[in-house]
């Protein structure tokens, strides 16, 4: 096997890969993928650390972060189809009307 | 070299060069195939992890229905690029890049150079099938199982609702 170490830096990269596109990304679609990407890295490591301590409990989390990403992004979409209508665009830079 | 090791080094630069792929590509369409792929890859991972019905789950609801929720809300946008648009901060992108970098130093610090929790994986893995995960599932978790169908209804709800296309506009008052 390979050291459990390899896992969560891998884990570590895909997180980074992810905080990355949230931030530097301004469309809003490819910045949910992101948190997507972010969500995944998290279960990555559930997924090594329950193999570590020989624990089902980790992957029955998997199961509970995979079910609360698909409400996620139920309501996220539907949230960017309906920026979408009223401003014709879903660059974020462009949803600043509460901005004061 | 040995094989689990080649392996898994194959199978992190595909999870890592997709990851990039999505973050790097222009056109929204790539970019969710580029994370599908990355899903595919992380189901492998669970395999070799001892966690097979995980991996079967991971293919069939995120690189199947939630991407494909992704990929029909970018078709029906019309979304695949941004034309232009205003950039609020100039110095986000920069700033942005260093905050991220800072962040990957950080965990890799805290990874392979700290005295860790960390201990080996044992010979005899625990497999997840599916007779293992469900007995699990409602017997110690049956709380959070029910608490979940009431999270998705309320999703469900919430998407139907928030999506609703509104008939008459009330009170326009921009133009």
């Amino acid at each position: 096997m390979v050291p459990i170490e390899y896992y969560v830096g891998l884990s570590a990269v895909l997180f980074t890969i992810g905080a990355l596109g949230v931030l530097t990304r301004r469309n809003a679609i490819i910045i949910f993928m992101s948190i997507e990407l972010m969500l995944n890295s998290a279960n990555l490591l559930f997924i090594a650390f329950a193999r570590m301590y020989e624990n089902l409990g980790g992957q029955i989390f998997v199961f509970f972060v995979m079910t609360v990403a698909a409400a996620e992004v139920a309501v996220g979409l539907a949230l960017i189809v309906a920026v979408f209508r009223t401003k014709e665009t879903i660059n974020i830079d462009e949803a600043s009307t509460l901005k004061g | 070299m040995d094989a689990n090791l080649i392996v898994f080094l194959i199978m992190a630069v595909v999870a890592v060069g997709s990851a990039l792929g999505m973050l790097l590509n222009r056109n929204a369409v790539y970019s969710a195939l580029f994370l599908i792929l990355n899903f595919a890859t992380v189901a492998v991972f669970y395999i070799i992890l001892g966690a097979p019905f995980i991996a079967m789950t991971q293919v069939t609801v995120y690189a199947g229905a939630i991407m494909v929720l992704f990929l029909f809300v970018i078709m029906l946008l019309g979304a695949e690029e941004l034309a232009g648009g205003r950039v609020s901060i100039d110095w986000q992108k920069p700033a942005a890049v260093v905050l991220g970098l800072l962040l990957f130093a950080e965990l890799f610090v805290v990874i392979f150079f700290r005295e860790t929790v960390f201990s080996e994986f044992g010979e005899t893995a625990i497999i997840g099938t599916p007779r293992e995960i469900g007995l699990t599932l409602f017997n110690d978790y049956l709380l959070p199982f029910e608490i979940t169908a009431f999270l998705l209804l309320a999703a469900m709800i919430g998407a139907i609702v928030i999506a609703r296309r509104v008939r008459h506009k009330p009170n326009k008052q921009e133009s």
